[in-house]
């Protein structure tokens, strides 16, 4: 029985293995699989949405007012999420408290839960509560019922709307801001580390791969700022604002330039400098990878959308409106795709050839289990869920403005009075 | 709601908890530090490891593909089936085509099974091979190990005694250090779902015995020995005494301790 479970172990891995690989690698998926594809993407999702959301906060761009709070939303939505697909993935995920509790120091890995934790605790979440208190306060004496309730909660007390205390909300949430832009940066770039960190593995152990990982993540998080905006705004079936949108997406396009000289310069470097390794890699970008990386990622998700915001940028008078917000969605929707593609090029890339150098393996997803598309799939989803009900909660446009604060309260005392 | 409650007191009450969590990091570190010196090891009792440096070394020109290390580990150490902690390479290299100015054809690499069942079978035919020679492979001990480096709970960790060992009880399997290692010797066991490796046969080697791969091998190609404990005669010494030995892809500064001796530029 032993014997025959070998055997079509065997049969089933040896059309998948070209060449020689060590006995270890000689597995039908690789060690880290789509889920860890995933993992690095939602949370560039995160640092990119921060960085659009702070660009509002920290340098003033009043035009971009309308994507602020739902940049920060997206991002905490997000957030959320990004642990999941690791935790999933652990082979003992009761132990993940290890990581914080006994940290090796040592280990790019074990950084993980203190970076995520400040994110979460220190930045996103602080911001947000500076930025929503004033308006907490007001719908928890305007909204009835369970959002009124969990409005209250929200304003953990604090409910003085005085002018100094706005005037420190309003100071308080601008300096998180400044602090979240590097740790944004800190959160990706470490992301970048782990596989940047590994010298074993020529396609990961490069210098530039934080680099690489920060700039995909900008962009990859304002191009979901696009994207969601521009939902959003069709299911409440009103216009995006154009202006905001143009300079959303000129914005993407920067961060789209920086991110493809940079990925540019990397690949230059490796060609030219063609260290040991440098034969499998390229063969795996003519082969393995030649979808993922040379049509999604090289051309779809980034040529393609770079002629297009860039073609808005240079004639953006004589392209009419609708054409804008159309170039405007597809290049968001690329982007996203290529920048998922990017992952699963660096992820599933680099375990798609022998360290020995010596020959090749291949990845057959499946569909269910731990490490099946479908999870993926539902981790990738969930993100949105969440954000719909964040939207529902502290974006809907039922909920008095922030200027009318006193009438809101008045309501409410009237309110209160007619139950009476 | 109550007059007292300012956004201070708030946020002196979410510091005084993230003070707290913050805290705890430090004093499971202390117990960390307690616990490594306790650390989970097949060791017995009383078994000091700064007393000991234990290495193995491999003579290339003496083993003979004959796979019964590769069968003895996997019976010592009940290793799960088509993972190895040790393994044979073959490594045929043919002659070069004629009228080409190559001094050697292609290298052609196999281990099947990892060698357990020898290699019966023939990869070119015999005219054509210009020399052939096998390679055991096992953890090389290295003294910047990668995958210790890496780990992020230091499940992994290198004893006093120069053994690179997993504590399973603690190995969270995130599966870092299987990327890490440069020379494919690690593995997430399918039924513990934690890191595996070779362990010199630890639980034998504190007690005085061989690794079970060396005790098997029946033409001296594993060398062992305790470097800080020379028996007379010691054939670790003599090994490094009479061969001029190497290390696998000592390029990439991992410092492998596992000496080879006889290696072809092909081997990696």
């Amino acid at each position: 029985m032993m014997n025959a479970s070998l055997v079509t172990n065997v049969m089933e891995a040896l059309p998948q293995i070209q060449g020689y690989v060590y006995p270890n690698e000689q597995t039908l998926h690789p060690l880290w699989s789509v889920l860890i594809v995933v993992y690095p993407y939602i949370t560039g999702l995160v640092a990119g949405a921060f960085i659009m959301a702070s660009l509002v906060r920290v340098f003033q761009v009043k035009a971009l007012d309308p994507t602020y709070r739902l940049a920060l939303l997206t991002a905490l939505a997000f957030l959320l999420c990004a642990p999941l697909p690791l935790l999933f993935h652990l082979g003992h995920p009761e132990r993940c408290f290890e990581i914080m509790l006994t940290p090796h120091f040592s280990s790019p890995m074990a950084m993980f839960g203190f970076v995520y934790a400040w994110y979460l605790m220190a930045v996103l979440l602080l911001e947000l509560w500076f930025d929503y208190r004033r308006d907490f306060v007001q719908w928890s004496l305007t909204e009835p019922g369970y959002r009124g309730i969990i409005y209250r909660a929200f304003t953990l007390g604090v409910t003085d709307l005085s002018e100094p205390a706005l005037r420190l909300d309003a100071r308080m949430g601008r300096v998180i801001s400044i602090v979240g832009i590097p740790s944004a940066f800190l959160l990706h770039g470490y992301v970048g580390f782990i596989f940047g960190s590994i010298k074993a593995n020529p396609w990961w152990g490069n210098v530039l791969m934080p680099i690489i990982f920060i700039l995909s993540a900008i962009v990859s998080g304002m191009a979901l700022c696009v994207f969601v905006y521009m939902v959003l705004c069709w299911a409440r079936r009103i216009a995006a604002d154009i202006r905001c949108l143009d300079l959303m997406t000129t914005f993407l396009f920067y961060a789209l330039v920086l991110d493809v000289s940079i990925e540019g310069l990397d690949w230059m470097h490796r060609l030219y400098s063609a260290e040991e390794g440098i034969d499998v890699l390229r063969s795996l970008a003519s082969s393995k990878l030649f979808y993922t990386l040379l049509i999604g990622q090289a051309c779809l998700g980034t040529m393609i959308p770079f002629l297009l915001l860039g073609a808005t940028q240079l004639f953006r008078r004589r392209i009419k409106e609708l054409n804008r917000r159309r170039a405007y969605f597809s290049s968001a929707v690329l982007i996203l795709m290529g920048v998922l593609a990017m992952r699963w090029n660096v992820v599933i890339g680099g375990q798609l050839f022998s360290k020995s150098m010596r020959g090749f393996m291949s990845y057959k997803m499946e569909f269910a289990g731990s490490e099946g598309w479908l999870l993926s799939i539902a981790l990738l989803v969930l993100p949105f869920a969440i954000l719909i009900v964040l939207v529902r909660l502290f974006l809907a446009p039922e909920l008095p403005t922030i200027e009318n604060v006193v009438p809101g309260a008045k309501s409410r005392a009237k309110a209160q009075e007619a139950g009476h | 709601m109550s007059e007292q409650t300012t956004r201070r007191s708030v946020l002196k009450t979410l510091a005084g908890i993230a003070g707290g969590i913050l805290a705890m990091p430090a004093a499971q570190t202390c117990k960390a530090a307690v616990q490594n010196k306790l650390a989970n090891s097949p060791a017995p009792p009383g078994y000091d490891p700064f007393k000991h440096s234990w290495l193995i070394a491999l003579d290339v020109d003496r083993c003979i593909g004959c796979g019964r290390c590769v069968e003895a580990c996997i019976e010592e150490n009940n290793v799960p089936e088509s993972h190895f902690r040790t393994w044979i390479e073959r490594y045929v290299i043919t002659k070069p085509k004629a009228g080409s100015s190559e001094i050697r054809g292609e290298t052609i690499v196999d281990s099947p099974d990892g060698g357990r069942n020898g290699f019966p079978e023939e990869l070119v035919p015999k005219e054509d091979i210009l020399k052939s020679f096998f390679v055991p492979k096992l953890c090389n001990l290295c003294q910047s190990s990668p995958c210790s480096q890496v780990c992020p709970v230091g499940a992994t960790f290198q004893s006093p005694d120069g053994v690179v060992l997993v504590d399973k009880s603690y190995c969270i399997g995130c599966g870092f250090c299987v990327q890490a290692c440069p020379y494919g010797c690690r593995f997430i066991n399918p039924g513990t779902h934690t890191a595996d490796k070779c362990s010199l046969c630890y639980h034998r080697i504190t007690r005085g015995l061989k690794p079970a791969c060396v005790e098997l091998c029946p033409s001296q190609a594993r060398i062992f020995g305790d470097l800080k404990n020379p028996v007379p005669d010691d054939p670790l010494q003599r090994f490094f005494n009479n061969n001029k030995v190497e290390g696998l892809k000592r390029n990439l500064g991992t410092e492998p301790r596992v000496a080879y001796s006889g290696l072809d530029e092909e081997v990696r």
